[in-house]
């Protein structure tokens, strides 16, 4: 891992099997964008096994300075995912917290090689359709046009770039047009947004003004939190664009 | 400024609703970015020389004590004087002694970051000197009594219109122009009669040569060429983790520095100040001093995680890729060095009692980090201050000021529910329930909903829909 914040990821083999981490966001909020997640990976002849123990990577306490508390439930999540498969992610921000952070969150603590062991499996969801899996997608759905927003933490933790707007581009009758300030982050930042109210909304106010300058009917994101604020912002200021997940996003084209 | 008025929130709140201020700044740090990724397009060139400015700052931090020591047998050599001050106070008390002995009453300025740490301006005021700013950001900063928006660009938060009112309220001989190339050279008119007639030159130190005892300091206008090298005496004045080790080491890091805050490959200027006046030599000072100061960074330097902070050469790019910093301006953090790396230095230098704040005056989004020159890891070591905001410890001072027993009990809580199953699955099952009654008026809701839609908690978790789809669970 380095500073400049990508890390490498050694190329695997197509598994047998595959771990989804489902995200606490996800499983309250967008349940919708995980199941759709599963089912990409099932369509590739994967098995996909979801752990009912599992809960949260511990980022939100872990940012807010409690690493204490986000240890403990970082701790509770390694006995649901033994062995080697993969552990796919739909979204690089927790992708992220567990490849990247975790490392540093077990330092010292006698459960470290596990957890270091479990983070070098994870893979967030699109890397993983594009560099494993190698998908080819083919569109069913009528003509759009669509734009995407770049997590933070997927583009600069995970270093996903290309992977999705390369899923993106295989639908035929999708249009992508990128923004202008694509990599610029949205203003969520986890507890930013109820910390700096303010600040937050004129960061996602310039992230609308930017999605509708593009004359977009959609923004695609591989991430909750920033789905959750962007969306938040479009739907607050009754904007006619919808903000949807790409796993649902890719579903709902492919599938017939 | 007293201490209990530092609130960024309230800041930068304020600068939220000047709309010319934050059109400005959206203007300006826009131009930045895209200068500076000109300069930057070949990714393996700016990886090379960028591991390379990184590696010379490691090298150079991690033999500090030993450096400082050869920088001052080398200054002592070339007779330039070399003054050590742990405070801000010990530094000011060493800067006016010099002034005092040689009986000055004007100082004439180049720019110099550390010199706005030590508050020196408002010091020799107070001591019945003149101490006027040379660099033209400066200089329009000081005219305006406030404090530079951007460490390298000082007067960044300001457009020309409002700098042509400024110029005609508070210079005498000013006709109103907006013409630039007209308001340039008003004021380098009133700065040559004060350049010639200056009693002591004071500049900052972009880099100091220990193996030679240099001093090297970057700069477009000339101003500091004249501020070090007209007065008789020149005072500069540095931070203790500005030294490098070697004359080969200062092009890659100027190379960086330049091209991350300007996107010049070069500046005007490039000074190396080596020694005062010899014999026989026609210009040049009398006197050449040397103040290093530690402020808190020797506590910095004990830390290793800590440390990474004084590899920063001062470019601002970090700035000039910050949402927060282009939303609410340099202003909002009250402190001389703004922005993110303002927002890890300043709560190490004066406490996280005082700038406590500043660590969460971040989104975490990294843009920093991804444009740093030399690698700084700033995003973990705000997470770090965070984390020492709310739990007692030495490394920083006033570690665990922050500590709410509130917020320490919510992740208490949020802890114990989501590492154990049953916990999270009935907390979760029942925020589906009923999570959607919450009314918009509670307190973090609220604040959410003043721009957003409220979120929407879906009917049956990912959980509870995984099971009924039949998804295996080992």
């Amino acid at each position: 891992m380095t500073h400049d914040g990508t890390i490498s990821r050694p190329e695997i083999e197509r598994p047998e099997s595959v771990y989804f981490f489902g995200t606490c966001l996800v499983d309250l909020f967008y349940p919708e964008a995980g199941m759709a997640g599963m089912e990409l990976l099932k369509r590739q002849g994967v098995r996909v096994v979801f752990p009912q123990g599992q809960s949260c990577c511990g980022q939100p306490a872990y940012n807010s300075g409690y690493r204490e508390e986000a240890l403990k439930v970082a701790r509770a999540q390694l006995d649901y995912f033994p062995g080697d498969w993969p552990i796919v992610v739909p979204s690089g921000s927790c992708a992220g917290m567990m490849s990247k952070h975790w490392p540093d969150l077990f330092k010292g603590e006698p459960d470290e090689a596990r957890a270091r062991q479990v983070a070098s499996r994870v893979w967030e969801l699109t890397q993983f359709l594009v560099q494993v899996l190698k998908v080819k997608f083919e569109d069913q759905g009528p003509p759009v046009k669509i734009t995407w927003h770049a997590s933070c933490h997927a583009q600069r933790e995970m270093g996903v770039t290309d992977e999705p707007k390369a899923l993106l581009r295989q639908l035929a009758n999708v249009e992508l047009v990128e923004l202008q300030r694509e990599k610029e982050c949205c203003g969520f930042g986890g507890t930013f947004a109820v910390r700096h109210p303010e600040i937050s909304a004129a960061m996602v106010g310039d992230k609308v003004a930017d999605i509708e300058n593009t004359g977009a009917k959609a923004v695609v994101s591989g991430d909750c939190g920033c789905l959750m604020n962007i969306s938040g912002a479009l739907e607050g200021g009754k904007k006619p664009v919808r903000g949807v997940h790409i796993a649902q996003f890719l579903k709902e084209r492919t599938h017939g | 400024m007293g201490e209990t008025s530092i609130n960024f929130a309230k800041a930068s709140s304020a600068a939220l609703q000047d709309q010319q201020l934050r059109g400005n700044f959206r203007r300006a740090m826009d131009g930045l970015m895209s200068k500076r990724a000109v300069q930057f397009a070949d990714t393996a060139e700016w990886n090379g020389v960028r591991t390379l400015g990184a590696s010379v700052r490691l090298r150079a931090l991690s033999k500090l004590p030993e450096l400082l020591e050869k920088l001052e047998a080398n200054c002592t050599k070339n007779g330039i004087q070399v003054h050590w001050a742990s405070t801000i106070d010990e530094a000011n008390a060493i800067v006016l002694s010099i002034m005092q002995r040689v009986n000055a009453k004007l100082v004439v300025k180049g720019k110099s970051m550390v010199s706005e740490e030590m508050h020196l301006n408002a010091f020799l005021e107070k001591h019945g000197i003149e101490s006027l700013e040379s660099d033209l950001g400066e200089y329009i900063v000081q005219l305006d009594e406030a404090m530079p928006s951007h460490i390298i660009m000082p007067a960044i938060h300001m457009n020309t219109k409002q700098i042509a009112h400024l110029f005609k309220q508070k210079i005498k001989e000013a006709e109103y122009t907006e013409d630039v190339a007209q308001l340039t050279d008003l004021a380098r008119r009133v700065l040559r009669k004060k350049f010639a007639t200056a009693d002591v030159g004071i500049s900052g130190v972009n880099m100091a040569v220990a193996e030679t005892g240099t001093l090297c300091l970057v700069e477009n206008e000339g101003n500091g060429r004249m501020s070090t090298t007209v007065p008789p005496v020149h005072i500069a004045v540095m931070g203790l983790e500005k030294v490098v080790e070697k004359l080969e080491d200062v092009p890659p890091v100027i190379s960086l520095l330049t091209r991350s805050a300007t996107a010049q490959p070069i500046t005007t200027y490039v000074n190396m100040i080596s020694s005062p006046r010899k014999e026989g030599e026609k210009d040049g000072p009398n006197e050449i001093h040397l103040v290093i100061l530690d402020n808190g960074r020797s506590g910095i330097y004990a830390d290793e995680e800590l440390r990474n902070t004084l590899r920063c050469i001062r470019c601002g790019a970090c700035m000039n890729h910050c949402p927060v910093y282009t939303k609410v301006g340099g202003h909002a953090y009250q402190a001389p060095y703004p922005g993110p790396i303002g927002s890890i230095l300043m709560p190490q230098v004066e406490g996280l009692e005082k700038r406590g704040e500043l660590p969460h005056a971040c989104t975490m989004c990294n843009a920093c980090v991804e444009i740093c020159p030399v690698k700084i890891p700033i995003v973990e070591i705000m997470g770090r201050l965070r984390s020492e905001a709310v739990h007692p410890g030495d490394a920083v001072r006033g570690a665990g000021s922050h500590a709410s027993k509130a917020e320490a009990m919510v992740w208490k809580g949020w802890s114990m529910t989501y590492a154990s199953p049953l916990a999270y699955q009935f907390a979760t099952a029942l925020l589906a329930k009923l999570g959607n009654a919450a009314p918009t008026s509670l307190p973090l809701l609220k604040e959410w909903t003043n721009v957003r839609a409220k979120p929407r908690f879906a009917n049956r978790t990912l959980h509870a829909l995984a099971r009924e789809k039949g998804i295996p669970d080992v």
